[in-house]
């Protein structure tokens, strides 16, 4: 039976990686905010690798944080492993990564949602959305309920419209045996929504007890562990191990004798499948001559035998997976618990958002995750972060958030889907930013605090913490700067043995600090008056220093790069109008609809020759 | 904005060139390259003043110049503008313009001067409309060329430099991207002879710009030597006409004369010079001046001496002025008797010609001495060729960013920094082929390494 239910100032379909953040960050910037779920056991899942960070999505998560989003703080609470991985490429490249108890995630993020003042969280399919006169989204479950909200944010993931392949096998599902979102895609495609089928797939579980782990290499976490979270005070424990496994020659042969059986090279599947994230058996045809492939046997939780077998994504039949699985040194007698499975799904042409992530022509909707066409749990609940924000920014008539490539690698992302769209799903990459010199990991606090406290989601006592720690580095620069070492025998030493040249005469502490081969541990004994820091205020100091060269030249391209950036192009600009385009950039200025001259720019088939015709047209209309 | 220069006038032989510098440093950058006879700074004159002295490149003149100022907002642009008027010649010209962009200033794209004047207010709105069809057309036409050259060898050459970084950009990336994969890291080795080899690819085709433009435009060629060895006779061998007045009363030759010719394949623009000598004569002690300025600016010298006659102090006061410049040493009148003592001659220059320019003896020899001093005997009009000064810039910015890559790794620095390095260097070479540079390096990552969950 139909009836109205309630009013929400915003509604989040899919509480997901995505759809948490958007909830949280709505409901703590003070709107109701409701809350959509399929299975309400399952807030956070992670259906995929139990693991939050990596490289580039170690830097999403602190980025998050430093806005005041949750995912950091979940994962310090609930991680099993730490590593920082590229330890030794340089500092721009650090990327934290922590196996995560994929249970207690999930919980932690249940509560989190559940104990959140304006906020909603409820279990139910949406089936229908539509938006009325006055610009009101109502939101129909399938049990007759009826919403309203001012703000939509789809974060749908791989649930809508899912359909599971595993061989000639196909049904359709949500990730994990979910029910999937069957109803809602109809409901898009009549607003008009450019939907279109990707792909995704996950590896198979097994049963830790089957699994010979004296023929396997470990792999640990770090000795010294460092939270994600900048409010974690004390460093996470390492409780448990991870094991490294190759295929070889007989799995390859498997793979070749089965290869007709899988739905992607039969042609069942016609959805786009990330690049980064291949099968195994995309693996081994299309590079064929790779003689084995690594994986690893990572766990899912403290309380279960479950582990996940990273890099044997696959979509073939149950029985062909077996037989690969189990030419594997160390897994012969191995038993599957979940089967490997492809999962196609709809999402939508990012092109067809604002940097906002707000939709270019409905009001009030906004994307956010796979849904973007992005993949991968840290990349969700970014865009999730600056949606929620950006819903309830324009709940209250603020003008929307929107972070640039240079601030952040969150600005990287969505610049990236919203300019020039993705043909796969999308995932970070530290390449893909071209000023990651200064978007580090460890400076995420630096550049986007003070961005979070003016929005209104870092707390006072957050704040204040961050506040001090950067008064404590400018007071460490100002002292390495001011502060002599005088030549001594063993300060010459020291030099010798770390292979830098020796010096003629007493130095500033600064100038030693800046060589690659120095660092702040050997020169503790020539510095004795050094205060008693934090390590991350040294870290910070240090890093500054040795890559100062280099951090001024990208500081001096950002700030090219931000004069374009702040050339707005109004929302009713007509590009057929405008004398001097050429088609191909009057078709895509139009279709992407760029919100300023340096996002015109980036758009492929926009020539420099075009951006000077658009300045042109601007300036002569007042703009 | 960025300080941006161009060669104002047209790009064709004229009396003078003007190249035009605009933007917030655009004095800052005129004083790097600009040194006023008067010793004052181009930053202290006030707007609408001019000042003479000379364009220097790579510390080395160019040509004299008149320096004039003009202060935002009242200049063309609207900006802080220095026109520097030099000699005509688009050699000089184009030397004059490189110096500026390797003092800091970036090649002004087509239009770029209007399309300032425009923003800053200093032109209405129905030009406003013209300068955009301008732009759109010199748009296509800039394109057109491009296409043209795309097809060609450039475009082959610069994908082979630009593919080697990419391949390396991608190993670093995929290396930095997916720890956890097999993939190899790269020996420091390795990566710097990707480097080098790059660097070597690029220092020669910007060497063969300067050599390239030898042998499509010409090179300045002054005769020198002191009066009467000859100079005119072999200005009209070379040329084949009787432009140059030949008489046996040294100093006919009073002022320069102008010619062009083949020599061993390359356009010689030749100028005969008044002989060199302390003259009490007004007409010719101008005359003499204008030969020695000549000797400055002018690429190719060819000295010529009497074989007839022992070397003079006014032969020997030309050794120091053919310093660092290609000069040819040649003794005229073999047909006499030889009273010149040649061995000095050998230490000074590194190519010694014997001719006779009246009997016509000696020619081929003289030909064969130019093409390989000027490097156009190993020229091979086939190969890649930069076609024009963005193209150079382009071409030197990718070189100082393989450099730096180079510095960094050799000095220790991670290679976070290196890669960065090597990707502006992509970046470069795309912005001259008119491809984009992070979306490469990341295709190229999926297709070469498996990686993945």
């Amino acid at each position: 039976m139909q009836y109205f239910a309630k009013q929400y100032d915003v509604a989040v379909i899919g509480a997901g990686h995505a759809g948490i953040e958007a909830g949280l960050a709505a409901a703590r910037l003070g709107c109701s905010t409701i809350v959509f779920t399929i299975n309400l056991d399952w807030i956070g899942n992670m259906p995929c690798n139990p693991s939050i960070g990596g490289t580039s999505k170690g830097h999403l998560v602190r980025e998050i944080d430093a806005l005041g989003g949750e995912m950091g703080k979940a994962a310090d609470k609930t991680e099993i492993q730490s590593r920082m991985l590229n330890r030794g490429k340089g500092p721009a490249v650090h990327s934290l990564r922590a196996q995560i108890d994929r249970r207690e995630y999930s919980k932690y993020m249940k509560h989190a949602l559940e104990k959140q003042e304006n906020l909603d969280v409820k279990q139910a399919e949406i089936v229908d959305l539509t938006r009325d006169s006055e610009g009101l989204w109502h939101l129909t479950t399938r049990l007759e309920a009826e919403y309203t909200a001012k703000c939509v944010v789809l974060a749908t993931g791989t649930f809508l419209g899912g359909r599971i392949y595993i061989g000639d096998v196909s049904y359709e599902s949500g990730p994990d045996g979910m029910f999937p979102a069957t109803a809602l895609s109809a409901a898009l495609y009549k607003l008009e929504i450019p939907l279109r089928r990707f792909k995704t797939g996950t590896p198979a579980r097994v049963n830790r007890r089957s699994i010979d782990f004296s023929v396997l290499e470990v792999q640990k976490g770090d000795e010294a562990t460092v939270p994600f979270s900048f409010d974690t005070e004390t460093p996470p424990e390492n409780k448990a191990d991870c094991y490294i496994a190759y295929t070889n020659e007989e799995t390859k042969r498997v793979i070749l004798e089965n290869i007709h059986t899988s739905p992607l090279y039969s042609g069942k599947i016609h959805g786009v499948g990330p690049r980064y994230c291949p099968s195994f058996e995309d693996k081994i045809m299309r590079f064929p001559d790779k003689q084995r492939h690594q994986l690893f046997v990572e766990p899912c939780g403290l309380d279960t035998e479950e582990l996940y077998l990273q890099g044997m994504s696959s979509s073939l039949p149950e029985a062909v997976q077996l037989k690969f699985l189990r030419t594997i040194k160390g897994l012969e007698h191995v038993e599957v618990m979940r089967t490997a499975y492809a999962i196609e799904y709809d999402c939508v042409d990012p092109l067809a958002l604002r940097p906002s992530l707000e939709f270019l022509d409905l009001p009030g909707l906004f994307g956010a995750g796979q849904f973007n066409g992005s993949s991968g749990y840290e990349e969700a609940a970014a865009q999730g972060l600056i949606a929620g924000i950006n819903a309830a920014r324009r709940v209250q008539g603020k003008d929307p958030l929107i972070l640039d490539r240079a601030s952040s690698y969150i600005g990287t992302l969505i610049d990236d889907l919203v300019t020039k769209g993705c043909s796969d799903p999308y995932r970070m990459m530290t390449s893909r930013s071209e000023y990651r010199l200064l978007l580090r990991q460890d400076n995420a606090d630096l550049r986007l605090t003070d961005i979070g406290r003016e929005i209104g989601l870092v707390g006072d006592e957050k704040y204040a913490r961050f506040v001090h720690k950067r008064e404590q580095i400018e007071a460490e620069r100002r002292r390495v700067l001011a502060t002599s070492v005088p030549l001594t025998d063993e300060l010459q030493a020291l030099l010798v043995s770390r292979e830098t040249s020796p010096l003629k005469s007493g130095v500033k502490l600064e100038e030693l600090l800046k060589r690659p081969q120095l660092d702040y541990a050997c020169l503790a004994p020539f510095d004795p008056a050094r205060p008693d820091y934090p390590p991350e205020v040294f870290e910070q100091v240090e890093i500054e220093l040795k890559y100062e060269g280099y951090i001024k030249r990208q500081k001096a391209q950002i700030r090219e790069m931000r004069r374009l950036e702040s050339k707005q192009i109004p929302e009713d600009i007509c590009y057929d109008t405008i004398d001097g385009l050429r088609l191909e950039a009057r078709e895509k200025l139009g279709k992407i609809r760029p919100q300023n001259v340096g996002q015109a720019s980036r758009i492929s088939g926009v020539s420099p020759a075009d951006v000077s015709v658009l300045l042109i047209y601007l300036a002569k209309e007042g703009v | 904005m960025s300080t941006i220069a161009a060669i104002s006038t047209g790009q064709a032989a004229g009396g003078i060139g003007i190249v035009r510098i605009s933007g917030e440093n655009a004095l800052s950058v005129a004083d790097r390259i600009f040194k006023s006879v008067s010793g004052l700074k181009l930053k202290e004159l006030s707007g609408y003043r001019a000042a003479l002295g000379t364009v220097f490149l790579e510390e080395k003149p160019v040509d004299e110049a008149i320096a004039t100022v003009f202060r935002a907002p009242k200049s063309y642009t609207g900006e802080d503008v220095v026109e520097l008027s030099c000699h005509g010649g688009l050699y000089v010209t184009r030397q004059v313009l490189r110096a500026a962009l390797s003092a800091g200033a970036v090649a002004a794209e087509p239009g770029e001067f209007t399309k300032r004047a425009f923003l800053n207010g200093k032109m209405d709105l129905t030009k406003a409309e013209a300068v955009m069809s301008i732009i759109s057309a010199q748009g296509e036409q800039a394109k057109a060329a491009a296409l043209g050259t795309l097809d060609g060898l450039l475009y082959r050459k610069i994908s082979g430099v630009s593919g080697e970084l990419k391949g390396l950009a991608a190993s670093l990336s995929a290396w930095v991207d997916y720890p956890d994969e097999e993939i190899e890291d790269l020996p420091d080795e390795k990566i710097l002879s990707v480097l080098e080899s790059a660097k070597t690819s690029l220092a020669d085709l910007i060497a063969r710009f300067d050599c390239g433009r030898a042998v499509l435009e010409g090179v300045d060629t002054a005769i020198v030597g002191k009066p009467n060895v000859g100079k005119s006779t072999l200005m009209n061998l070379l040329t084949g006409t009787e432009k140059s007045i030949v008489t046996d009363i040294a100093g006919t030759t009073r002022d320069i004369v102008e010619e062009t010719a083949v020599v061993g394949g390359v356009v010689l623009r030749l100028c005969d010079t008044a002989g060199l000598r302390e003259t009490e004569d007004k007409v010719e002690s101008i005359g003499v001046a204008r030969a020695k300025q000549k000797l400055e600016t002018a690429t190719l010298i060819l000295v010529v001496f009497d074989a007839s006659a022992p070397l003079e102090e006014q032969d020997e006061a030309l050794f120091p002025l053919c310093k660092e410049k290609h000069a040819i040493a040649i003794v005229n009148k073999t047909d006499l008797s030889a009273k010149l003592d040649t061995k000095i001659l050998d230490t000074v220059f590194n190519k010694v010609v014997y001719i006779s320019a009246k009997e016509n003896n000696g020619l081929q020899s003289l030909e064969q001495a130019i093409a390989e001093v000027l490097g156009t005997a190993a020229f091979d009009s086939s190969a890649a060729t930069l076609m024009n000064e963005r193209q150079l810039a382009c071409c030197s910015a990718a070189l100082d960013s393989v450099n730096e890559a180079h510095d960094a790794l050799s000095a220790g620095v991670t290679r976070d920094a290196v890669q960065v390095c090597v990707d502006s260097a992509i970046e470069s070479l795309d912005t001259l082929t008119g491809e984009r540079a992070t979306e490469s390096v990341v295709n190229e990552i999926f297709s070469r390494f498996c990686v993945g969950k």
